[in-house]
């Protein structure tokens, strides 16, 4: 029987020649990824007195930037003292910034074929790119970076294969909601995406279904390389990538085919992911909306932003909405202003802000009041998420939540576009 | 004489639901607050008073997907509010790391939410995976601690083993408040 992607990068990394579901298999990392949290949260940080490798430990600042408290300002003057202290060799400060995930795509970071690891939980975003990524604890990191050693259970795999074309107004996101709608929980597995399809699904889309799949309690989640891969890592990597392949019978606990031209916009109710979905076509409630929010590392690329310009073009947010949008990067948020769709966004009323994950946790911009309703493209819908536990998190796609902060009320993106575009 | 690398732990049980996520556990309300107060707030929107009524040596039942979310240090957030350990339907997998780092055995035992209600008494042995409802004296067998994750329990956590290595210094940073 052979080996899954997801196991044949575990055993390389743990220097076997296989690793099996059931075993927890013990990894040198390819690169690990520091944060700011960590640093100004008690408890989250101790100073190392060796790192394994520092080409290999990254620094980057992206949760609470730029410093909305004192007791952040101090974990970053802690973090720059340390970069400093180990000469590393990628640290991205205040200006370089962006969301982890998202700057260690442009950056070639996350390489095909790589172990990649990050204390946050959205690493496996970097599954799009072909590299193994899972988010693990502040304590697990500072063993990655330390003694270069991060170990994983090894879970079984379901491998999802793509066939036709996404319809338009519908993008990743819909994708994984319908995944997430459909097959609820994915806890205890690896995903594993390709199939015939996968060469008409654009990064952009596949980056959003990579970082949603921890939504969903998958250990990793990665995509096939293919000729897109190879396209958007051209001049991004330092050194050649070193794709990996699932042997043609590696053994999969379930195979499972996704007919992209089947799938329609979703909505994705309050307080929960998996299994807690709705086709808006078929959701006849009429809810008002305080806030609409695009942003974070699974809605904040360049793309994301494109689609949100092209519904608002020429209209108006409603009266009564706040609508926010946070680019994933410094890089974004520079083309954006050059295409001009952050002119775009402003002149339809839009708030376009500074790059951090800062409203998508509500730790320190659009933060919500009691009672308040948001709708979503961002990463969760818990209780209390972005802001007060009493407010209510809807999440959809970028068009599901443009069309909705033009409309004041949740609304199908598709039958916006019927009626106005 | 007990062996003394048993991990078995007995204790009243507290009992919870799907989908118990890592923001109800650790509200980022909390995340700026000294180490020794940010358990303070575990549960408070949706089980107020917990953190008052949760005594040290208590066990937590779990549901379906349990400490699903994010990497916020919920392990720390328990273990200060006294748990010993955790069973549950599924662990989220980044939960699982989170308890396992800081010293509390956590396993999967498909069936385990209908073999208890909450407050009854649980003895659960966790490299055999055996669990028993010492109160309705029944039991379970769930799937057992890994070996290497057993050795991190004993270990006291990762923290007191990379300390011990002399990887990192023996006290935690604090960022400064003002």
């Amino acid at each position: 029987m052979g080996a899954t992607t997801i196991e044949k990068i575990l055993a390389r990394t743990a220097g076997r020649e296989r690793v099996r579901p059931g075993e927890i298999a013990v990894c040198r990392p390819d690169m690990v990824i520091q944060l700011d949290l960590p640093m100004a949260m008690d408890g989250g940080w101790y100073r190392p007195k060796k790192i394994y490798d520092p080409d290999r430990v990254a620094l980057m600042f992206d949760h609470a930037i730029p410093s909305p408290s004192i007791k952040d300002a101090s974990g970053m003057a802690e973090g720059r003292r340390f970069a400093r202290e180990f000469g590393l060799k990628h640290f991205f400060d205040v200006g370089q910034h962006g969301i982890s995930h998202v700057v260690a795509a442009e950056h070639g970071l996350a390489r095909p074929g790589e172990l990649f690891v990050c204390p946050d939980s959205h690493t496996c975003a970097s599954g799009a790119l072909n590299c193994a990524g899972r988010g693990i604890g502040m304590s697990d990191t500072l063993q990655a970076m330390t003694k270069g050693v991060v170990w994983y259970p090894v879970t079984p795999t379901i491998r999802y294969e793509f066939v036709g074309a996404l319809p338009p107004q519908v993008s990743g996101k819909d994708v994984f909601f319908h995944i997430a709608h459909t097959y609820g929980g994915h806890n205890n597995a690896s995903l594993e995406f390709g199939g015939p399809g996968l060469a008409g699904l654009a990064m952009s889309a596949r980056r959003t279904i990579a970082t949603m799949c921890a939504e969903v309690g998958a250990e990793f989640a990665i995509f096939d390389y293919d000729s897109v891969t190879e396209e958007y890592l051209r001049d991004r990597l330092d050194r050649p990538a070193s794709p990996v392949a699932p042997d043609r019978d590696a053994d999969y606990l379930d195979l499972r085919t996704i007919v992209l031209a089947d799938i329609v916009p979703y909505l994705i109710l309050p307080h929960s992911v998996p299994g807690n979905g709705t086709k808006l076509s078929e959701f006849n409630k009429i809810i008002r909306i305080d806030q609409a929010f695009i942003g974070s590392c699974a809605n904040g690329q360049i793309e994301d932003l494109r689609i949100a310009a092209q519904i608002v073009r020429g209209r108006r947010v409603a009266p009564g909405v706040r609508f926010i949008v946070t680019p994933g990067s410094q890089a974004v948020y520079l083309q954006a202003a050059q295409e001009g769709v952050i002119a775009t966004l402003v002149e339809a009323g839009a708030v376009v802000t500074n790059s951090t994950c800062g409203a998508c946790f509500g730790y320190h911009m659009g933060v919500l009041a009691p009672g308040e309703i948001c709708i979503t493209a961002s990463t969760r819908n818990f209780k209390g998420r972005m802001g007060s536990p009493a407010a209510e998190i809807y999440m959809g796609s970028p068009a599901t939540v443009a069309a909705s902060a033009i409309a004041g009320v949740i609304t199908d993106p598709q039958a916006f576009a019927r009626e106005h575009i | 004489m007990p062996d003394s690398t048993e991990i078995v732990r007995t204790g009243r049980v507290w009992k919870f639901g799907d989908q118990i996520n890592t923001d109800l556990i650790l509200p980022n309300t909390a995340f700026r607050l000294p180490k020794h107060e940010q358990h303070k707030f575990a549960f408070e929107s949706i089980r107020p008073g917990w953190v008052d009524a949760v005594r040290p040596g208590d066990l937590i039942v779990g549901g379906d997907n349990f400490g699903m979310g994010s990497s916020r240090p919920v392990g720390a957030v328990l273990h200060a509010c006294g748990i010993v350990g955790v069973v549950a339907e599924t662990i989220n997998g980044l939960c699982l790391r989170n308890l396992t780092n800081e010293s509390i055995p956590a396993i999967n035992c498909p069936g385990i939410g209908a073999m208890f209600n909450e407050g009854d008494n649980a003895r659960i042995d966790f490299r055999t995976g055996a669990v028993e409802n010492l109160t309705q004296g029944r039991s379970i067998r769930g799937i057992p601690l890994a070996p290497l994750l057993a050795d991190i329990v004993i270990a006291g956590g990762v923290i007191p083993m990379l300390v011990a290595e002399g990887f990192i210094e023996s006290e935690p940073f604090v960022a400064a408040v003002n």
